[in-house]
C-alpha cells in the first residue's frame, strides 16, 4: 500500500503515512495523498497542464515539505489540481535537489470529487526516515 | 481514556497539570472542562497543552478551553501570554489560518418570513459567495491592491463601498490590526491570495441561516442588548472563514524561518517543532508579527466583502435595502491570533503577548477596546457549533480574567476526519438534515461527512463549561436552518 490515511492523530487534520522503495516514489505517493485530501477521483484529474519543478533543500525531509506545499500553492494560485509527472531527486554536496514535472488541470467540481481544502503541511509528528525497504513518511496536513 | 495520572482537579471546571508532569514546564498547564468533557478529551490535549508550558516567556499557566482538542503545535483551544521582553512569538500558537473568525449578523425578519424563500436564498448565497476548494473570490484586484488591503484590513472595504462605518465599529480591533507592514510578507503568499478576496474557503467553515427561538435565549437581558429579540423566531446570519491560502502562506513562510533560526541563532529548544518560535523582539519574531497582522487584517477584509454580498443577495430576495432588512453585524471575534494585551498578572497589569488558537478573545463589561454599545454587556462571542447542532452567542465576564480573557471557539471535534468520513455518508446526510429543517448546499459530499454533527462535542456542555468556569456567559442558542459549506 503506497499510503494509508490515519484517524488518530490530529483529529480536526488529515494523517498519513506513505512507504516507497524509492524516494521519487514516495514523493509521488505523498503527493497523491495530499491531492486526494481536496479531491476524490485523481484519475480524474486530466493532464492538461504541465509545470516545471525545481527545489534544492538539505535534507530530504524539507525537500519533501517544500514540495507538498507547491502542490498546496498551485491549488490556491492557479486552481490546479497537479500530480508528478517525472521525478528526479539528487542528493549532492549541498543538499538535496529535485527536479521534475507536475501534471494536472484547474479544479472541476463536476469531476474531480471535491473533498476538503488542504491549507497547509504541518510539522506535527513530521517524518522522512530511510528504512531497511525503503523510505517512510509521516505527514499531518491542517485542514 | 487518555486523562493522565498527574492531572488535578482544582474546581468542578478547572483542571491542572504540574510542572512535574513534563520536564521543562514552566508553568502548570490548566484545562477548563467539566469532568466528563475532561475525560473524553484526547490524549494530544494534554500532550500539548503541557508542551505549550514550556515555551520561554509564559505567563501564569498554559490554558486549554473545554473545546479543547488535538491540534499541531498547541492544542485546539490553546492559550498562552508570553512576557514580551522575555518570551516568544509562535505560528503553532495561532494556526495556519490567520485570524480564522466569526461573525454574527442580525436581520429583522422571523422565521415565518424566510422559510418560504429558503431553497432559493441559500441556493443564491451558495451561487453568489465561492465555496471549496482553491475557490477565487468575487472581488477581482491586483496585486499592489491586494498588498494594500492587507495593511487596511476592513478600512479598505469602508473607502471602496463593502462595509459601513458601523460595521469596523463592530469588529474586532476596528477590523484593521496596525502595524501590518507588507514588506513582510512573501511575494508567493500574495500570489497564492490575492484571487481570494470573498471566499469561505471549505472544511468546517461555512455561512449558516440561523433562528433565535423564544426558548433558546438564555439571558433576555444581554439577548436584547445585542439585537437578537426584536423580532420573535428572529432570523440571523452567522459565518466562519479566515485569510484563506495567504494567511496559510504567511504562516508556513515564517514557520520554515523560525525552525532555521531558533536552535541556530538563538539556542531555543522545544519538544515539538510544530511550536517553532523566535524571541518577541528579534528581527525574525517582529516580522512575523507584522506579517500575521496582514493575514489577520485580509481575514477581516474577507469577512466584510462576504457579508456586502450577503447583504446584496437579501436585498435581491427581499426587495428592500439591507437597511430596512435590518442587516447589522453583532460583532466580528477572531479566533487564531497573537495580540498585545494589557493584563494582571501577580500585581499591576503588564503588557503580554496573548496566543489564541481555536480560542476566542473574551473581554468583560467595562473593557477598554469594546464599541460604546456594549460597555455595560461586555464582548459578544460567538461560538459555531456543528451544522446539525446550532451555535452559540455568549457575553465576555469581569471573571474571565484569570484565562486573560479568553473562551472557547467552537464545539470541538471528538472524530476524526477519516473516521467521519467512513461513518457518515454527505449525500444521505443532506437528504437527512433537509427532512429535519435544515437546507444545505455544498461542492463536497466528502466534506460534509467529515463534519456531520456527531464528529464534535455537545456544544451545550462546551459553552455551559465556559459559563462555570466564569468566562463566558450564554446569552441565546441559535438553531440553524440553511448553510453552504465548501
Amino acid at each position: 500500500m503506497p499510503y494509508q490515511y490515519r484517524g488518530d492523530i490530529a483529529h480536526a487534520d488529515v494523517a498519513f503515512d506513505a512507504w516507497a522503495k524509492t524516494l521519487e516514489e514516495l514523493f509521488r505517493d505523498a503527493a497523491r495523498a495530499t491531492v486526494q485530501v481536496m479531491a476524490e477521483n485523481l484519475e480524474g484529474i486530466r493532464r492538461t497542464q504541465t509545470l516545471e519543478v525545481k527545489l534544492t533543500q538539505e535534507n530530504e525531509e524539507m525537500l519533501l515539505f517544500d514540495f507538498l506545499n507547491e502542490l498546496i500553492f498551485y491549488k490556491d494560485a492557479r486552481r490546479l489540481l497537479l500530480l508528478p509527472a517525472e521525478l528526479t531527486i539528487i542528493k549532492g554536496e549541498s543538499g538535496v535537489e529535485l527536479r521534475g514535472t507536475l501534471q494536472g488541470e484547474e479544479i472541476d467540481p463536476a469531476r474531480h470529487e471535491m473533498n476538503t481544502d488542504v491549507k497547509a503541511v504541518t510539522m506535527l509528528r513530521y517524518a522522512v526516515e530511510k528504512t531497511d525497504e525503503g523510505w517512510h513518511a509521516t505527514v499531518v496536513l491542517d485542514v | 481514556m487518555n486523562v493522565p495520572a498527574a492531572l488535578k482537579r482544582i474546581t468542578d471546571q478547572v483542571w491542572e497539570l504540574p510542572v512535574s508532569y513534563k520536564e521543562g514546564m514552566l508553568v502548570p498547564a490548566r484545562i477548563f472542562a467539566s469532568e466528563k468533557l475532561v475525560r473524553e478529551m484526547d490524549a494530544g490535549v494534554f500532550e500539548q497543552v503541557s508542551n505549550v508550558a514550556t515555551l520561554p516567556g509564559i505567563q501564569r499557566y498554559a490554558y486549554c478551553m473545554p473545546d479543547g482538542h488535538w491540534g499541531y503545535g498547541f492544542p485546539i483551544g490553546g492559550v498562552a501570554a508570553m512576557d514580551p521582553g522575555t518570551g516568544v512569538i509562535s505560528p503553532g500558537g495561532i494556526g495556519f489560518d490567520i485570524n480564522c473568525g466569526m461573525r454574527l449578523v442580525l436581520t429583522n425578519l422571523t422565521a415565518d418570513q424566510v422559510l418560504p424563500k429558503l431553497h432559493q436564498l441559500v441556493d443564491r448565497l451558495f451561487a453568489r459567495i465561492p465555496t471549496g476548494v482553491g475557490c477565487h473570490g468575487f472581488v477581482k484586484l491586483k496585486q499592489d491592491d491586494f498588498r494594500s488591503i492587507v495593511q487596511q484590513g476592513s478600512r479598505w472595504c469602508l473607502k471602496n463601498g463593502f462595509a459601513t462605518q458601523e460595521d469596523l465599529d463592530m469588529t474586532e480591533e476596528g477590523g484593521c490590526f496596525s502595524g501590518a507592514d507588507a514588506s513582510h510578507i512573501s511575494d508567493k503568499a500574495v500570489e497564492r491570495g490575492y484571487n481570494q478576496l470573498g471566499t469561505l474557503g471549505s472544511g468546517n467553515h461555512y455561512c449558516e441561516i440561523q433562528v433565535v427561538k423564544p426558548e433558546n435565549v438564555m439571558d433576555a437581558e444581554l439577548a436584547a442588548a445585542f439585537g437578537l429579540t426584536t423580532v420573535p423566531n428572529q432570523v440571523v446570519i452567522m459565518f466562519h472563514c479566515g485569510s484563506r491560502g495567504f494567511g496559510h502562506q504567511v504562516a508556513t513562510d515564517y514557520l520554515k524561518l523560525f525552525l532555521s533560526v531558533m536552535g541556530r541563532k538563538y539556542g531555543i529548544k522545544i519538544v515539538d517543532r510544530e511550536l517553532a518560535c523566535a524571541p518577541f523582539h528579534s528581527p525574525e519574531g517582529q516580522a512575523y508579527f507584522s506579517a500575521m497582522k496582514c493575514a489577520v487584517n485580509m481575514a477581516f477584509a474577507n469577512r466584510q466583502v462576504i457579508l456586502h454580498r450577503i447583504r446584496e443577495v437579501f436585498s435581491d430576495l427581499f426587495h428592500a435595502s439591507p437597511d430596512e432588512l435590518g442587516l447589522r453585524m453583532v460583532y466580528d471575534v477572531a479566533h487564531n491570533t497573537a495580540k498585545l494585551e494589557r493584563h494582571e498578572v501577580n500585581g499591576p497589569r503588564k503588557e503580554l503577548l496573548v496566543h489564541r488558537k481555536g480560542s476566542t478573545r473574551a473581554f468583560g463589561p467595562g473593557a477598554a477596546g469594546l464599541p460604546g454599545c456594549y460597555a455595560k454587556t461586555g464582548q459578544p462571542v460567538i461560538i459555531g457549533g456543528s451544522m446539525e447542532t446550532g451555535s452559540y452567542l455568549l457575553a465576555g465576564m469581569q471573571s474571565g480574567a484569570d484565562a486573560f480573557f479568553t473562551t472557547a471557539h467552537g464545539s470541538g471535534r471528538t472524530m476524526s476526519r477519516h473516521e467521519a468520513k467512513k461513518n457518515f455518508r454527505g449525500d444521505k446526510l443532506q437528504r437527512e438534515m433537509e427532512a429535519r429543517g435544515i437546507y444545505v448546499r455544498t461542492d463536497s459530499f466528502g466534506g460534509l461527512a467529515e463534519e456531520a454533527g456527531s464528529a464534535y462535542k455537545n456544544i451545550d456542555e462546551v459553552v455551559e463549561a465556559t459559563e462555570l468556569a466564569g468566562l463566558s456567559k450564554r446569552v441565546a442558542r441559535l438553531v440553524p436552518i440553511g448553510n453552504i459549506k465548501g
